[in-house]
């Protein structure tokens, strides 16, 4: 079985995901994934799908439950890179990527990560109130 | 990766593992570039195909799957047969429902295969496996 590397820029980690993962392949970065933010402390997740032709309902949920994962465990998720076609695609599948966050490349992900933690910039006190945003989680 | 293959004849793989689930999509999307999809169009019929390959696998136990470049003499498209002889859909109605599900996936596997591609057939019932042809046309 293949496995997705997983890439620590300073407070990030980077997985780009340059194959056609198996289903084993996705269950397996999502553990990864867990420890790996665990054990580097980091506070957010950039997952590159630039390299993906297709994202299915399996691939659509693991992005989800990476997400959730990731949230329970003090760091944000950031999807980007979705192709056009993709994009069209998940939609007429009916796929919602709920509780995703999504970017148009890995530059603005970086920049919404660092903007999801104004508390650690020094210079924006005035939004402290406003960082939680609406839970969409539907279901246990 | 599937080069040297006649596309002019029908391509069989058999959907034994996860690795098989791969295989088709690679295959799916070999047959539809060859038929001139658009890229939209590939996209969505390699989603539709990785949908109904993985029911094969988990619902129906495993099964094969074949593709065929279709020609009409207007249109070049894209055709997949996927077959298993599992328990099959006792009720296809159900089954065919956004959300529902029997196996803790998202239940949009059948229902959404079905929105992605142009024909959608299903001959299934309880005890008797399932067989979908599905079929994809360039615009």
């Amino acid at each position: 079985m293949e496995r997705v590397p997983i890439l620590k820029i300073g407070d990030i980690l980077l997985v780009s995901i340059q194959v056609d993962m198996s289903d084993q392949t996705a269950l397996q970065l999502q553990e990864d994934l867990a420890e790996r933010i665990v054990s580097t402390g980091s506070h957010g997740v950039i997952i590159d799908i630039t390299a993906l032709d297709i994202v299915d309902s399996f691939v659509g949920r693991m992005l989800s439950t990476i997400a959730s994962i990731s949230k329970v465990l003090d760091a944000e998720t950031v999807v980007v890179g979705m192709r056009p076609a993709v994009a069209i695609t998940l939609v007429e599948l009916g796929l919602s990527l709920n509780g995703i966050r999504t970017a148009l490349n890995v530059e603005r992900g970086m920049e919404l990560i660092a903007a999801a933690r104004p508390d650690e910039s020094p210079d924006d006190d005035e939004f402290h109130d406003e960082t939680d945003e609406p839970e969409t989680t539907d279901s246990a | 990766m599937t080069t040297g293959i006649d596309l002019s004849q029908p391509q069989a793989q058999a959907i034994r593992s996860d690795e098989d689930v791969v295989r088709v999509r690679q295959l799916v999307r070999t047959v539809a570039v060859a038929a001139k999809l658009s890229l939209v169009d590939q996209t969505k019929v390699v989603t539709a195909a990785s949908e109904l390959a993985r029911n094969t696998l988990v619902y129906g136990g495993g099964g094969s799957v074949e593709v065929t470049t279709m020609d009409n003499g207007r249109r070049r498209g894209v055709r997949i047969v996927f077959a298993d002889s599992g328990p099959g859909i006792a009720d296809l109605d159900l089954a065919l429902t956004d959300g529902y599900t029997t196996g803790g996936g998202l239940g949009l596997g059948l229902s959404g295969a079905r929105r992605l591609v142009d024909e959608f057939d299903i001959d299934t019932g309880a005890g008797r496996g399932t067989r979908i042809t599905v079929t994809k046309w360039a615009r």
